[in-house]
Parts: C-alpha cells; structure tokens; sequence
C-alpha cells in the first residue's frame, strides 16, 4: 500500500459502515424474537423466568466497566500517558474474559440441566419455549463470539500502543477498536432486557 | 515514476509488480490488478456454472431420464445457482470492473483501503473454493436449491453445510467491497469532481454499494441459521418447537431480491457508459440517470415477499407488496427510456461494446416486462414456480446483468491490456449469443406458461418439442460463448495496439496511457466538465443539446 496515503476521516467512515452491518446481522434476531414473542408471549415468559438473572446483571456491569476502561484508554493515548493506556487496555481484554468466562458457567449450568438445543428436555416442553431457547443460544453465542473479538483486538490495541504504533498523533485504529467494543457493549444492552429483565 | 509513454509494449500496472511473478498478483493491492484476479475468478465460474447449465438443459431434451439421476439433476441445478449468483453475478461487475475503475472514474489512486480490498478478493477465493469443495465431499453435492429453503435444507444428508458457510464468507466479502467503494467514493475523488460530475458508473457502484452493507447482513445471519440449524439443531424454524418455516423465507428474501439490485445496478452503470460513448451525445437526463439508481436501491429494498404470494401470507401482505413491486418499475423504466433518448439522433457507431449494450435494452425490457407479470398476485399464482420464472430472470440476470458485463468486456478490456480483439468476429459471437439466447430462454417461458414447473426432472411428453427447443438453443448459447472468449483472449495476448483512447471516450480512464500506470495518474487531474461532455463532437446541429 502507499502509505503516504492517510485519511483518517475514511478510517471512521468505514468503522462506522461496518458497525451498521454488525448492527442488522444481530438485527435478523431480533426480528425473529419480535415475531416469536407475539406468537408466544407465555411461553417465553415462562422461559425467560428460568434464566440465571445475577449472572446477567454482573456481566452488564462488566461489559460497562470495559466500556469505560476502553473509553479512558482513548483519552490516556491522546495525553501520551502510554503506560496507563496498556493497562486500561488489558483490563478491557481482562473484563471480557471474566464475561465469558460467566457465560461459561451460566450455560454449562444450563446444559447439565438438559437445556440446550436439540435436547430431549426441550422437545417435551410447550411450543415456544424452545424457540425462546433456541434464540437464546444463538443470540448470546453470537453475542458471546463477538466478545471473543473484541477482547483480541484489545490485546492487539494494546500490544501497537506499547509498540508506539498508536500514538498521541496517530490514534484512529484505537478509536476504531473502542467503537467495536461499545458496540458489542450495545448489543448486550439491548439483549439482557430482552432476555432476562422484561418478560 | 517515470513518465508513462503510450505504447502497448509498455505494459503499465500490468509490468510493474511489486513482488515477482504471481505473488505480484494475489499478495497486490493495486485496485487494477485487484479486479483483474476477480475477473479471472468470476470468469472461472462463470464457465463453471455454464457447464452445469448445460448439463441441466441436456437432461431435460427428453422426458425421463438422459444423461444423470433425478438426485444428481438436483445437484446441478443447486450448484448452478449457487456458483452464478453467488460467485459470478453478484460480484462480477463491481468487484470485477469497479475494482478497475472506480478509483480512475474518481482520479484516485486507489481506492480508501487497499488491503481491505484485497482480503476481500481472498475471502471470495476461499468461498469459491469451499463452494466447489462442497461438491466433492460431505453427503454428497447439495440439492436444496440456491434458495436453501427450510425444512429441506435443514434435513437432507446432502453437503449443505459446506456450502453455506462458503455463502456467508462471499457475503462477507461482498460487504467489505460496498464499503470500500462507499468510504472510497466520499473521500478520493479529485479536486473538480462534485456529485454532478460522477460517472453514472460510479452512480450504479455507489448505490450498488450501500445495497451490499444494508442488505448482506442478514443474508449473513440467515444462512448462519441454517448452519447452526443443521449442525446444533436449534429449531428456529421448526413447527414442532413453535419455529415458523415462512421465517426462513421472510428473512432470506429480505437480502436476496435487494440482491438483485446488487446483480442489475452496475450493469446499469455500465450501459449508461457505453451509450453516450457510441452516441457520441451527452447522456440524456444525467440527475434522472443518477438519482434513478438510487430509487431502484431504495424501493428494491422493500418488496421481497413478491417472491412468497404463494406461500400463505395474508392477503392485506400480498396486496402491499405486489403494489411495490410496481414502484421499482418507475426508475427502471425511467433507464430504459433515457438510454432510448440518448440515442435518438445520436452519431451512432455499432462497435461490439454499443451492440451488447442494445441487446441489453432488449432482454432487460422483456425481462422486466414478464416480472410484472410475476410481481402481480393473480398472474404469479398461475406461474409461480414454472419455467416461466426460470425464463424471466434469465431475461434480467443473464440477458441484463449478462450482456453489460459482456458489454463492459468489450468496452473495457483495451483500455486494461492495451490491445484491440477482432471486431468482426466479436460482431458474429454477438450475433450467435443473441440467437442462442432467446431460443432458449423464450421457449422456457412459453413452456412455463403452458405449466411446465421448474426445478422437475422429468415432464409430459406434450413439452418435448419446446424442451428441444431450448435445449438446442443452449448449445447456440454457448458456442457464442466459446467464439467471445476465444476472440477476447486473442486479442489480449496478441491483438494490434488500441492505443490510448480507441472509442473517443470523455472519462478519466480514457486520458490515461493503456494499460494504466500502476498508480493511474501522473499527476491527479483536476476536473472542469461533466463526463460526457461531447459537445466539441461534429453533429448534425438538431443533434446537439
Ligand atoms: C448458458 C448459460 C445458462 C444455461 C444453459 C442455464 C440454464 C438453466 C436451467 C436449465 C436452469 C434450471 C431451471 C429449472 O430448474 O427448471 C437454470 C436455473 C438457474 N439459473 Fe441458469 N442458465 C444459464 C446461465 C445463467 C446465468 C448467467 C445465471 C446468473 C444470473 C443463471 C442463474 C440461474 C439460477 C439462479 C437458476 C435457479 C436455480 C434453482 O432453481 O435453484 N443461469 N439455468
Ligand atoms: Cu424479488
């Protein structure tokens, strides 16, 4: 590439465009919920009782707190404060794997309970539930498997700030990167009262 | 860089790699040579998939069995699908020639993000190749269909899987190309070049573009579904466990007939070039033109249940949506009459690139036509699902998308490698394509009318004779096919030189040496007049506007 080419305004543009996608690739889910809901308003109720609620809540706290470690990591760059930017970075990588690893605990939970999809348990259940857990998994893998990248291109984040790749002058691909992540926070704020608040 | 000269020998972006040999090539991001791998790959498949065409259309010259078993006539007709829309129509013409010149349509030197575009081209090669991978291995090659419709897709034994995934990694490259030619068209082009001096090209790319990032999401997350239906068995779709079928198909044609739009604008793009071009007259209705593109992108997006009046939706749906479908056929038609006024009393030469575009306004307009035809709920009961639908969207896809990208060949292909094919030969292919074409596809529409269904291994004796027909036709089809691509070639290894403008051409990519520089221009132009400003041409002076 001729890199005496730069543009950083195209860089955010791009960001943002890809951001969209992301957004309508979880937004056929939730389209899906939406139609099965109000085919289904009990048994998805009754569905959604089961789910483990502390474990929600303590992970909106955590993807919120990566949030803000991201956000601050931004603002640390711009002030040439590199030491503390790697460490809120990797905090951000760290609060992403204590979420998964929640996750982790959360769903071998519920398997060992005989709920997850294909499950014979699932096929007595009433019309409907299955569904609602069928789009559990899937949203929330989704969800999860975005976490999964996310928390990478942290690390990777981190790694070019250390490297001086990233710096007070040039920091478009760390706003980028933090973009990703508050989207894959978004999401989340959108998922955890579609699963375990309302209904 | 040293100042280009304007021979062929000086073989430009082509000579000038920045590794050795082929990894030149795949490890480039050069956008010229970027769309050249795409070229070489689309064209790949596109053979690919006119073979398997012809096998389909060789089962069907008689009644029962030919040639194949009724589970292999499945295969072929779903790997059919999924290579000519997937791989060769979707992609051809903006990865293919936008790739090309989009950059040089904006005086850029490439495009927003070079890397990007050329992991995109590596994304479409790894789809590519799991796609025809998924013939070989597995369960055997699929037999869904290239709709992939639940629950068939879900239970068959067949290599569905594989070649979904291949799916949703050409989505995903699809994506990154509208958004590089997005970010590209916004940021790159040169001092001069306002929102009115666009090329139409860069128009149809522009729209086609945001198709791609709004719609191809969900193409995503739906052929992902499959994939965790089949693998987990999720039941999102099943009526035992409360899943709705009719889902499957809401959110598959959400992004697959904006897909359309996706295969049809660009070829749009590319006759709204070639026109003035043979005219030699300034387009007629340039913001009509431009702003058309848009509408059809815009309107497209919100008609895809068209393609389910028969799969029990409410009447108050059917209604709705055949209702919009007849909207999108305003801008179209808005097209196709200024392409007609741009030619009325033009100087007109028929150059091969002028004749596929004409052949374009024919097809298209036939095509066009019949899918009113489908888009109204009463006629499409009565041919839903028949050859009748075959034949129509051959009519758009094939005889649209098909011929300006033919078209864009012929018109493009000197300026890229410098040389010039025989005109005389390509006049003739033209000729026998033209043939071919409509022998074909016009009798499969007359078969569907009289209620030959599609996707039907074996038939009543009364359709052989159309079936013949047809069939006959496709070798014409493809004989056509051979003599192009022969000549085409020919003329790129050994043709005379072109030189640098051969049709008088008034876009950027004709100010450039052929073939480009790699880094296109010299210096970046500076733009003062609208692309098609011929008015320094000789014209009869009722002619000049
Ligand atoms: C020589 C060229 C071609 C021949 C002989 C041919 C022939 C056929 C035939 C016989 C069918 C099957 C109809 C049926 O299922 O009853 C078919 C289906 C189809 N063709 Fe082509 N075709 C050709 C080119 C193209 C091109 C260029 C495109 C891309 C735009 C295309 C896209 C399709 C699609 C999407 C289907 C539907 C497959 C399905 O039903 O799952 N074809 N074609
Ligand atoms: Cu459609």
């Amino acid at each position: 590439m001729s890199s005496e080419h730069r543009d950083d305004v195209g860089a955010r543009l791009g960001m943002w465009l890809f951001l969209y996608t992301e957004v309508l690739l979880f937004g056929g889910l939730f389209i899906l919920y939406a139609i099965y809901l109000h085919q289904f308003e009990e048994p998805f109720a009754n569905a959604a009782h089961h789910l483990n609620l502390t474990l929600g809540t303590i992970n909106t706290v955590i993807l919120l707190t990566g949030s803000y470690f991201v956000a601050m990591a931004v603002s640390a760059v711009r002030r040439n404060r590199t030491r503390l930017a790697v460490g809120l970075l990797l905090g951000g990588v760290g609060t992403g794997g204590v979420f998964l690893f929640n996750k982790y605990l959360e769903w071998s939970h519920e398997i060992h309970n005989g709920i997850y999809p294909g499950s014979p348990k699932l096929l007595d259940l009433e019309r409907g539930e299955a569904v609602f857990y069928g789009l559990y998994y899937v949203t929330l893998g989704l969800h999860g498997l975005h976490v999964l990248i996310g928390s990478t291109l942290l690390g990777i984040l981190a790694w070019w700030v250390h490297t001086g790749k990233v710096n007070s002058e040039r920091f478009v691909a760390l706003e980028n990167g933090g973009l990703y992540w508050h989207l894959v926070d978004l999401v989340w704020i959108f998922i955890f009262p579609l699963y375990y608040l309302l209904l | 860089m040293s100042t280009p000269s304007v021979t062929a020998s000086d073989r430009g972006f082509l000579g000038d790699g920045k590794y050795p040999g082929i990894f030149g090539w795949i490890l480039s991001t050069d956008h010229k040579r970027i769309g050249l791998l795409y070229l070489y790959s689309t064209m790949t498949m596109f053979i690919i998939g006119v073979i398997l065409g012809l096998l389909v259309r060789l089962e069907l010259i008689a009644p029962g069995k030919t040639i194949v078993s009724a589970d292999t006539y499945n295969a072929l007709f779903t790997l059919h699908g999924v290579i000519m829309i997937f791989l060769f129509i979707i992609p051809g013409i903006p990865a293919a020639f936008g790739n090309l010149f989009l950059p040089i349509h904006l005086g850029a030197r490439d495009v927003s993000f070079p890397r990007l575009n050329l992991f995109s081209w590596w994304l479409y090669l790894t789809g590519a190749i799991l796609a025809v991978t998924s013939l070989f291995t597995g369960g055997g090659p699929p037999d869904t269909g290239w709709t992939f419709y639940v629950p068939f897709s879900v239970q068959t034994t067949t290599n569905v899987t594989l070649a979904v995934v291949a799916v949703f990694i050409l989505g995903f490259s699809s994506i990154l190309t509208g958004l590089n030619f997005i970010v590209t068209t916004h940021r790159l082009r040169a001092p001069g070049i306002g929102w009115g001096r666009l090329t139409l090209f860069v128009w149809t790319l522009y729209a086609t573009a945001w198709v791609q990032v709004l719609a191809t999401p969900i193409l995503g997350i739906t052929v992902a579904l499959i994939f965790l239906e089949r693998v987990l068995d999720v039941g999102l779709f099943d009526p035992a466990r409360g899943g709705d079928p009719i889902m499957y198909q809401h959110l598959f044609w959400i992004y697959s007939h904006p897909a359309v739009y996706i295969m049809i604008l660009p070829g749009m793009g590319v006759i709204s070039e070639i026109i003035p071009v043979f005219a030699r007259k300034h387009i007629f209705g340039y913001w009509a033109m431009a702003l058309s593109g848009l509408a059809i992108a815009f309107a497209g997006s919100l008609v895809w249940a068209h393609h389910m009046f028969v799969s029990g939706m409410s009447d108050t749906a059917i209604l709705v949506f055949s209702f919009l479908t007849f909207i999108v056929a305003i801008p179209s038609a808005i097209k196709v009459f200024n392409w007609v006024a741009t030619l009325y009393k033009g100087s007109i030469s028929l150059e091969p690139p002028l004749l596929y575009a004409l052949s374009f306004i024919f097809l298209f307009s036939i095509g066009g036509l019949t899918g009113l035809i489908l888009g109204a709920a009463a006629t499409d009961i009565h041919v839903t699902d028949t050859d009748f639908v075959v034949g129509h969207f051959h009519y758009v896809m094939f005889g649209g998308t098909g011929m300006a990208f033919f078209g864009a060949l012929h018109y493009w292909l000197p300026k890229v490698y410098g040389r010039m094919y025989d005109k005389r030969v390509a006049t003739w292919a033209w000729g026998i394509i033209f043939v071919g074409f409509n022998l074909l596809y016009f009798s499969m529409m007359v078969l569907g009318l009289r209620g030959m269904p599609r996707r039907y291994y074996d038939y009543v004796p009364e359709f052989t004779n159309l079936n013949v027909l047809a069939t006959v036709g496709s070798w014409i089809l493809a004989f056509g096919l051979v003599v192009m691509f022969i000549n085409l070639i020919r003329g790129m290894i050994s043709g005379p030189d072109a030189g640098m403008n051969p049709w008088g051409g008034k876009t950027l990519e004709w100010t450039i040496p052929s073939p480009p520089p790699t880094e296109n221009f010299a210096e970046i132009p500076v733009v003062t007049t609208g692309p098609y400003d011929y008015s320094d041409e000789v014209l009869a002076p009722e002619a000049r506007r």
